[in-house]
């Protein structure tokens, strides 16, 4: 069974990325693995999803009509950590992340997650910055 | 009189510079207000170093907008986010998050900021109104008299504050201890300076301040830092609606009635008449099936009761010298560092001083409300910030501060092993605030007791010599008894059925108090 696994965000690029990582598991007939993680030292994260808008996650991916499972893990390790671990532990086929446009200065400062994700994982990772062009 | 002194006090309160520093200490003190773990006195603590390039009265008026600003902040993140960002804000928890999550969270912001106002505003009249009076009645006490006031505030502060009167002895023994490092002033003696030169000078206050405050309880707090994050609540609905208004409007004033005496008393502080206050709404309420499902009066009622104590801790802090609380008690500490003595003179000594303090508080109230309401969401967005980096930059802001008192690495020491020390203290449940009041006022009363008995030629009944004193010393005593007393005779008498319910609501109060780590 192949695995597909997103890095999911509730915003724009999150969404481009669920719904390309969607369109890949189906072709692949693949297991959806939806990774939506927090380093959980503040003590507000509007990136982690809960409530109204984790429902209406699992019911879109209800929707679907793939195999899916979302993991939510708190550990204290960013998302580039998160994602490979759960990479190296399905032996996933392909990660899916949406990219945020940066400046040079940006990177600088902020470091780059997609930049780490791409030194750390082992399997091929799908970038993108908007959503699947229709048809 | 004091309406003219009053009016000279706005004159100079209202000068460019007074006002930025009002506005940076209310802007400030909603800030720590909102973030849970960083309170008013740590804050205050902090800042205390930049008393040495301050005008006096600018650096009053921004630790006395910190004070403020810190009671509304905290009613923010009850409502929002179900915690609270001050001990006094945990009865707003309770009520306010029940109407965020019914979708009327403008409403109960709306409330607690209004009733703030209010509440902040009579309360600073009624003290512009005793301060002149208290200071007529407190300029014929005597040494004996002032030494037996520090000790009711002493009593009353330990046993009162706190989860029992034991620890809040031990930790007032504690400061009171730390107080006596140094040179004796009446016989040039040095006291437990261990042979150190610098400590011949005693400990700073500020760096016990900061060691006890900030860095004991960064320490604290990153010991059991908990991972994951709590969900906030979008404010909906109405700001308020005449409704919310008509239903409001008693409780604040009920409120300020309870906050303002008992901020006044020796270790009244601001916890307790919230939580009066949130009896008394639910008791006198017409609508008491939304009690517990979010009713507008328990928020209006306890948040009306926290600023008007802050407003009367101040009462005893400007006329007698005596500070009620740990922020009064650092505030007194930032008058001393500009060799400014609060007691029954400073009335009359530094009158503009006091009055365009007070001034102060009255602009720095209309600041808040302007700053609170429709800037909520900026607030929240401060929560977003990961502890691990606001905490480092208080250790960071803490050595600094501390190094910047004397240029003298030992002080750095002082602050670490202190810093444990205070670690320690909010690991095993000790209160805080006893210790930096025994420290602060301990040097303050030792010098009144002595001074009263070089005059008496050592006899100790001078100190039962005047009615005031033996009033005054036996209220200390019954703040001593009475929690003792009552604890024993109230687990006697509670029929099972009020033992439930007390319990009920103690694991409300608990379950709000622990997410941020207070053993309540």
């Amino acid at each position: 069974m192949s695995v597909v696994v997103v890095g999911y965000v509730p915003n724009p690029r999150g969404r481009a990325a669920l719904e390309h990582a969607v369109a890949e598991a189906h072709r692949r007939d693949a297991l959806l693995v939806v990774v939506n993680s927090s380093r959980g030292d503040a003590l507000v994260d509007e990136e982690f999803l809960r409530g109204d808008q984790l429902r209406a996650l699992h019911d879109e991916l209800a929707a679907s009509g793939l195999r899916t499972e979302v993991r939510q893990p708190v550990r204290g390790r960013d998302v580039a950590e998160e994602l490979s671990a759960v990479c190296t532990e399905t032996g996933a086929e392909l990660l899916v992340i949406g990219l945020k446009r940066r400046s040079a200065v940006g990177k600088l400062l902020m470091g780059s997650a997609a930049q780490r994700i791409l030194l750390d994982v082992e399997c091929p990772v799908l970038g993108v910055k908007s959503p699947p062009r229709e048809g | 009189m004091a309406i003219s002194d009053l009016l000279g006090g706005f004159a100079d309160a209202i000068t460019p510079v007074n006002l930025f520093f009002a506005l940076l200490g209310v802007v400030l003190g909603t800030a720590v207000g909102v973030l849970p773990g960083i309170g008013p006195s740590m804050t205050v603590a902090l800042l205390l170093p930049a008393t040495f390039v301050l005008e006096p009265t600018a650096a009053l008026i921004m630790f006395a907008g910190i004070y403020y600003g810190g009671m509304y902040g905290g009613s923010t993140t009850s409502i929002l986010l179900n915690t609270p960002g001050e001990s006094a804000s945990i009865m707003t928890a309770l009520e306010g998050n029940k109407m965020a999550k019914a979708g009327r969270g403008s409403a109960a912001l709306a409330t607690a900021a209004i009733g703030s106002f209010v509440a902040g505003t009579i309360a600073t009249l009624l003290l512009a109104l005793v301060a002149p009076t208290l200071v007529d009645l407190a300029i014929g006490v005597t040494t004996a008299d002032y030494f037996a006031l520090a000790v009711l505030a002493f009593v009353a502060v330990a046993t009162v504050l706190g989860s029992s009167p034991l620890r809040g002895l031990a930790s007032l023994c504690l400061g009171l201890y730390l107080g006596l490092v140094g040179t004796d002033v009446l016989t040039g003696q040095e006291r437990f300076t261990l042979g150190v030169p610098q400590l011949s000078d005693g400990i700073d206050v500020v760096v016990v301040a900061v060691a006890l405050f900030a860095v004991g309880e960064s320490l604290y707090v990153a010991s059991r830092l908990r991972k994951g994050s709590v969900q906030v609540i979008d404010h909906k609905g109405s700001w308020m609606t005449r409704e919310d208004l008509r239903r409001s409007w008693k409780p604040w004033l009920r409120g300020t009635a309870l906050g303002f005496p008992f901020g006044v008393m020796p270790a009244g502080g601001a916890e307790i008449p919230t939580f009066l206050s949130y009896a008394t709404e639910k008791k006198l309420t017409r609508h008491p099936e939304e009690f517990g499902k979010g009713a507008i009066e328990g928020v209006a009622g306890p948040e009306a009761a926290n600023n008007a104590s802050a407003a009367g801790v101040l009462v005893p802090l400007l006329t007698l010298g005596i500070p009620t609380s740990a922020t009064a008690a650092i505030i007194l500490a930032a008058f001393q560092g500009y060799g400014i003595q609060p007691g029954p003179t400073l009335l009359t000594t530094e009158g503009p001083l006091v009055w365009a303090l007070i001034a102060s508080l009255f602009i720095g109230n209309v600041m808040l409300i302007v700053l609170n309401l429709p800037l909520v969401g900026l607030w929240v967005k401060l929560l977003k910030i990961p502890r691990p980096y606001l905490y480092a930059g208080i250790l960071l802001f803490a050595s600094l501060g501390s190094f910047a008192v004397n240029a003298d690495p030992l002080d750095l020491v002082i602050l670490l092993v202190l810093g444990l020390l205070g670690f320690a203290m909010r690991r095993f449940g000790w209160p805080v605030a006893p210790a930096v009041i025994g420290l602060i006022l301990g040097p303050i009363a030792e010098t009144n007791l002595r001074r009263a008995l070089a005059i008496s030629d050592g006899d100790l009944g001078v100190l039962v010599d005047t009615w005031f004193s033996r009033v005054v010393l036996l209220l200390a005593l019954l703040a001593l008894v009475v929690p003792v007393v009552l604890r024993a005779v109230r687990g006697r008498r509670a029929t099972p059925e009020e033992v439930a319910r007390e319990q009920e609501e103690d694991r409300e109060v608990q379950k709000a108090a622990n997410r941020e780590g207070w053993g309540a």
